[in-house]
């Protein structure tokens, strides 16, 4: 009863941390429904954007919630608050999860603003799939933050998180099928590919907008769901009580 | 009196260098205890070695009779970084309302402890927006909560003029009067004749754990500084 409580409190306070910072929230929830809205205006096509929109819808919030995990942590664990909280009660598994709390809620809504604009504004058609949909591209949103949680634990200063970008996040675009179908891959591309959670959040999306049976749109998001909490689990073993 | 915290043998090391070599401490119960020497001294690992977030530490920390870090210390021992370790962009109110939830302090605490640090009046505003000593005292306040019985503060005077130093050097007597222990690190070492007693540190070395009076006695000398210069040459040598 008391781990729950401290849990709510961690998420309570992250979500405060994110409201105060009016720019950051308006960056979040708007930035990533403009460029959906980009790509539409871009292709100029109804055919191609359907092909990609459930994709794009997925994409931006990853990048964007991993921006924002990784950058948060970090800053928790170079202000002293992390160190000195570790000292009270407060579990680091309280810590990570209630992060992983506070950032699913603000994945909830950002995937839904982004979700309805390409539906509303860009004339997305999901395919009587829109809640199927809606929970892929959360939980990739997901994804994105548990990757990035972890990867605070590998960085001493924000300029290093934003460097992870290229290095971890940029590659997984680049080869999540988004350009060149996997099959059309060299085959070595084509492994790696298939080990990069990306991938396979990219792969469900495509699968429900183009649709695939449940079983196979399933089968990639538990994937990613495994991707997510193994990170998470990673993640909170980072958060070391002890340091040098 | 009782101790409440104590080392035996401590030595601390990170990567090749030794940040604290065989120190032997005791912290008498109900005191200021004041923990003073240059930046690099190895003040922080002590305190850090207090709370059981400093690793490799060989020797014996014991704290309240339980091995430092211990889960049964989480609520009896408080501490402040020598960052604040406070969250900027929360009021204070909401800074001591998450502390409370952590440390499971009973509701009513939060305005008492307000009134005792002199931040009442504050309490909406949030702490980037406060003077240094402002948010030196929200950190002192959330180390308040729960009350606990030692309470550790690295540098909690750290910047701040005069005035404020001394404000907040009223707020430790009187928690010294209600029977806590408090652990002050200061690099100041005009902050020296505020505290009961004294751990001098030098290059990772305890050399002098007594009262001013005791130790200005021992090396003839009239001022903190002067004893402490006394006590480092004497080291040297």
């Amino acid at each position: 009863m008391r781990s729950i409580q401290r849990t709510l409190a961690v998420t309570h306070r992250v979500l405060l941390t994110i409201r105060s910072d009016r720019r950051t929230v308006a960056l979040m929830f708007v930035v990533p429904s403009l460029l959906v809205g980009l790509f539409s205006w871009m292709f100029n096509n109804a055919t191609v954007f359907d092909k990609v929109g459930g994709r794009l819808v997925g994409l931006f919030p990853f990048v964007v919630m991993f921006l924002a995990a990784s950058i948060t942590t970090l800053k928790e664990r170079r202000s002293g608050t992390l160190e000195r909280f570790l000292t009270t009660p407060m579990r680091r598994g309280e810590f990570i999860g209630g992060y992983a709390l506070a950032f699913t809620v603000m994945a909830l809504v950002q995937t839904g603003i982004t979700l309805s604009f390409a539906i509303y504004v860009c004339g997305f058609d999901t395919k009587d799939s829109v809640w199927l949909l809606y929970m892929a591209a959360v939980i990739n949103a997901l994804c994105g933050m548990s990757l990035g949680l972890l990867a605070s634990a590998f960085a001493q200063t924000e300029f290093q998180v934003i460097q992870f970008m290229p290095a971890f996040i940029f590659p997984q675009i680049i080869l999540g099928g988004l350009f060149v179908p996997l099959t059309q891959m060299p085959d070595a591309l084509h492994t790696i590919s298939d080990w990069l959670p990306l991938t396979h959040s990219l792969r469900a999306l495509v699968n429900i907008t183009d649709g695939l049976p449940l079983a196979d749109v399933m089968h990639e998001v538990l994937i990613v769901a495994a991707v997510c909490a193994g990170c998470l689990l990673l993640g909170s073993l980072t958060l070391r009580k002890k340091t040098a | 009196m009782s101790d409440v915290a104590s080392f035996t043998g401590v030595s601390v090391r990170r990567g090749k260098s030794t940040v604290l070599a065989d120190v032997n401490l005791s912290l008498p119960a109900g005191q200021i205890i004041g923990l003073l020497g240059p930046s690099g001294a190895g003040k922080s690992t002590i305190m850090r070695a207090l709370v059981g977030v400093q690793s490799k530490v060989s020797g014996q920390v014991s704290v309240l009779g339980s091995p430092a870090g211990s889960a049964s210390l989480a609520t009896r021992v408080a501490y402040s970084t020598q960052a604040s370790s406070v969250f900027d962009d929360l009021n204070v109110r909401q800074n001591l309302e998450f502390a409370r939830t952590i440390i499971g302090a009973d509701p009513t605490r939060i305005d008492a402890v307000l009134a005792e640090v002199g931040l009442t009046n504050v309490a909406g505003q949030k702490v980037e927006s406060l003077s240094g000593g402002q948010r030196n005292r929200v950190s002192l306040a959330i180390a308040m909560l729960g009350s606990p019985e030692l309470l550790i503060l690295d540098e909690p005077t750290v910047g701040l003029d005069p005035v404020l130093r001394a404000e907040i050097w009223g707020i430790f007597r009187d928690l010294a009067n209600a029977g806590k222990t408090l652990l002050v690190s200061s690099h100041v070492m005009d902050e020296a004749e505020r505290c009961d007693r004294l751990i001098f540190v030098r290059e990772g070395r305890v050399i002098a754990d007594d009262t001013l009076a005791n130790i200005l006695l021992a090396t003839q000398t009239t001022s903190a500084e002067g004893a402490f210069l006394a006590l480092a040459k004497k080291q040297v040598d």
